[in-house]
């Protein structure tokens, strides 16, 4: 597949901005600089970045509790993210979301998720929106391996295969679901497999290998906006950190970490687009200084802005 | 003026508001060529065709998220349950998902979707098919909830409902639907969280919705022979309920029993009761009384069933106690 450079310059910054914003997020909350709880994504860069390269501002996502990643892929604005985690009146949802709750119409982004599975209906209905308006726009659900265990994925997937809507359903599989290893509660192997249950194409991918991602989800839009149904891509990937922030890790073997680390999805892919002449050394270095010092200014944005009025809590029910 | 069923009131109500706005679409279970359960949405599929009035397979979950997924999206979508017992079933996308979005996302997001649902007793269906949750809806922040008690109201509640930016739970009493009342030809709606005096009185008030109000009007001309008048305020939405009717009706009265289909505990007739507690409390002569459900599910036998259910006798008789002291 040919890949338009500027695609493949734009999925290198977006990784970079994904690793280094939860990096961040990973030291400030340690820190105790945020309220709540947060889930990294640290590891999962390629699934989200592929994806969302293949679509356009005005398409559809829906993301889970371990959302950031899928946020930031979409185009989203780390200074408004960071202030949200910070419970900032200036963050996305005025401080009254958080981590598991950014959304963005303007790009799309209907929201991260609090509950395993819910998004599946969301993104069926967005797609069925979309067909019913004929807009042309797709939708891309975002789902853990957890969430295909849920009555949701079985009832959505019927209902966007049933009536062939745009919606590419993009099942990140790291292996884990909080601690239960998935494989325990699961006997297919292969999550994609499930796409024959609806007579839809169901590819099981290196969810490591962000070209790989964008190449399957590629196609998938492209089947999605000429009216041919509904995709389900399984990305096999692996979160490096613990399923929250703070949760011992008391579940997985530390040289299985230690393997899938070594499989990170960044340096490689810097690698090849040097190899390639896509991108010079100095380039890539540049763009990884100008997405720390966007995440300074995000950072500073949010310790800077002020706290939201406590009256503001009853405000935003009611449209 | 003319007459139509409580059933066709609504049809009518979808149809104007398809006709009106192409955001406007509905989905359900049964609702297209078959026209419904209880026929509310016959004609419409011939009308409107498939692509506004889609039959979905049994997935309450999938379905009403497909709705507040469309919502958020562009689409007015009003969706039917077979019955609102299921509606358990859907209530992720409900409780989570549609009642918190705009409020999660700081306003960024909102949900104009309406989910029609036919409740109640009666019937000899047994604990699966008659139960009542508006109680549930009513208590979480984020979600309207309807119950109309005439065709006349059905019709611009239902309106008043889908033109809502929010997300709106319509309760549609089955033993309401072959009920015929006026309705006029032209264009009306009704605004939600009005209450409606449906009788005026001067001794006792009543405080109930949905087919507790026809239960209501017929002791309260039993009572009335009895010199005992009394006043009917149909609360039509329980969510947000309107205190000020409340309140104004017992400033007038000075007594009130609350009669209501369903279960007691943490109800919609508790929160009546407290707001008269809270608001009233210096207006009322005698305690509140509550005519409501026996706390058990409803049972199969026609004997057994009008055991736990209000009937027109168990109203009859609290208005007596409270009129009587």
């Amino acid at each position: 597949m040919d890949i338009p450079r500027e695609t493949l310059l734009l999925m290198y910054e977006r990784m970079l901005k994904v690793r280094h914003f939860e990096d961040r997020v990973k030291d400030l909350f340690a820190a105790g600089e945020m309220p709540g709880f947060v889930h990294l994504y640290l590891g999962q860069e390629a699934v989200a970045v592929g994806a969302c390269a293949t679509l356009n501002d005005d398409d559809f996502i829906t993301s889970t509790h371990r959302g950031h990643g899928h946020i930031i892929a979409k185009g989203g604005d780390v200074k408004l993210m960071m202030a949200e985690l910070y419970g900032k009146a200036t963050g996305y949802n005025k401080g009254k979301g958080g981590s598991m709750h950014i959304a963005d119409p303007r790009l799309g982004i209907l929201g991260a998720n609090g509950i395993v599975g819910a998004g599946l209906p969301i993104a069926t209905g967005a797609g069925l929106s979309a067909k019913l308006r004929k807009s042309g726009q797709v939708t891309v659900c975002f789902f853990g391996d957890g969430a295909s265990n849920q009555g949701t994925f079985h009832e959505a997937i019927n209902i966007a295969a049933a009536f062939d809507l745009p919606v590419v359903y993009v099942c990140e599989n790291n292996l884990y679901a909080v601690g239960t290893r998935q494989s325990d509660v699961r006997k297919v192997e292969d999550i994609a497999d499930r796409g024959v249950g609806y007579a839809i194409p169901g590819l099981a991918i290196d969810g490591n290998d962000v070209i790989a991602v964008y190449e399957a989800c590629k196609e998938a839009v492209e089947r999605a906006r000429a009216g041919m149904g509904p995709t389900l891509i399984e990305c096999k990937t692996y979160r490096w950190r613990t399923h929250f922030e703070g949760e011992p890790d008391t579940y997985r073997p530390p040289e299985e970490v230690e393997a899938w680390m070594q499989r990170e999805p960044i340096a490689p892919y810097r690698t090849k687009l040097i190899e390639q002449g896509v991108l010079t050394e100095a380039q890539a270095s540049k763009i990884e200084a100008d997405v720390l010092a966007e995440l300074d200014g995000a950072v500073e944005f949010a310790r800077q802005s002020p706290h939201p009025e406590p009256e503001s809590a009853l405000e935003d029910l009611w449209a | 003026m003319r007459t139509l069923t409580f059933a066709q009131a609504l049809g009518e109500a979808m149809a104007e508001e398809l006709r009106r706005d192409p955001s406007v679409v509905l989905w359900g279970i049964d609702i297209g060529p078959y026209g419904g359960a209880f026929g509310v949405t016959q004609g419409l599929h011939a009308e409107f065709g498939p692509e506004r009035v889609i039959d979905m397979p049994v997935s309450e979950a999938g379905y009403t998220g497909c709705g507040v997924g469309a919502a958020a999206t562009g689409l007015r979508p009003v969706i039917e349950l077979q019955f609102s017992d299921w509606i358990t079933i859907a209530s992720d996308q409900l409780i989570n998902q549609a009642a918190n979005m705009r409020y999660m996302f700081g306003g960024l997001i909102s949900v104009p979707m309406v989910l029609r649902a036919p409740v109640g007793g009666y019937t000899s269906a047994a604990a699966q098919h008659t139960h009542m949750f508006e109680s549930i809806f009513s208590f979480v922040a984020g979600l309207k909830v309807v119950l109309p008690s005439t065709p006349h109201d059905a019709k611009g509640l239902l309106k008043s409902a889908i033109r809502d930016n929010n997300p709106v739970i319509f309760f549609e009493h089955n033993q309401l639907y072959a009920t015929e009342g006026e309705v006029p030809e032209e264009e009306y709606t009704i605004p939600l969280g009005k209450a409606d005096v449906k009788r005026e009185g001067s001794d006792v008030t009543i405080v109930t919705y949905s087919y507790m109000v026809s239960k209501s009007l017929a002791a309260a001309e039993k009572l009335a022979r009895e010199g005992i008048d009394v006043e009917v305020v149909d609360l039509r939405t329980v969510d947000p309920i309107d205190e000020e009717a409340i309140v104004a009706s017992i400033k007038k009265t000075h007594r009130l029993v609350v009669v209501q289909e369903t279960w007691r505990n943490c109800s919609v007739s508790s929160e009546v009761a407290a707001i008269a507690a809270e608001k009233a409390l210096d207006y009322l002569d005698e305690p509140v009384l509550r005519v409501t459900a026996h706390h058990v599910p409803t049972p199969f036998s026609p004997v057994l069933e009008e055991y736990v259910l209000p009937n027109e006798e168990k109203i009859v008789a609290a208005v007596r106690r409270v009129a009587g002291g």
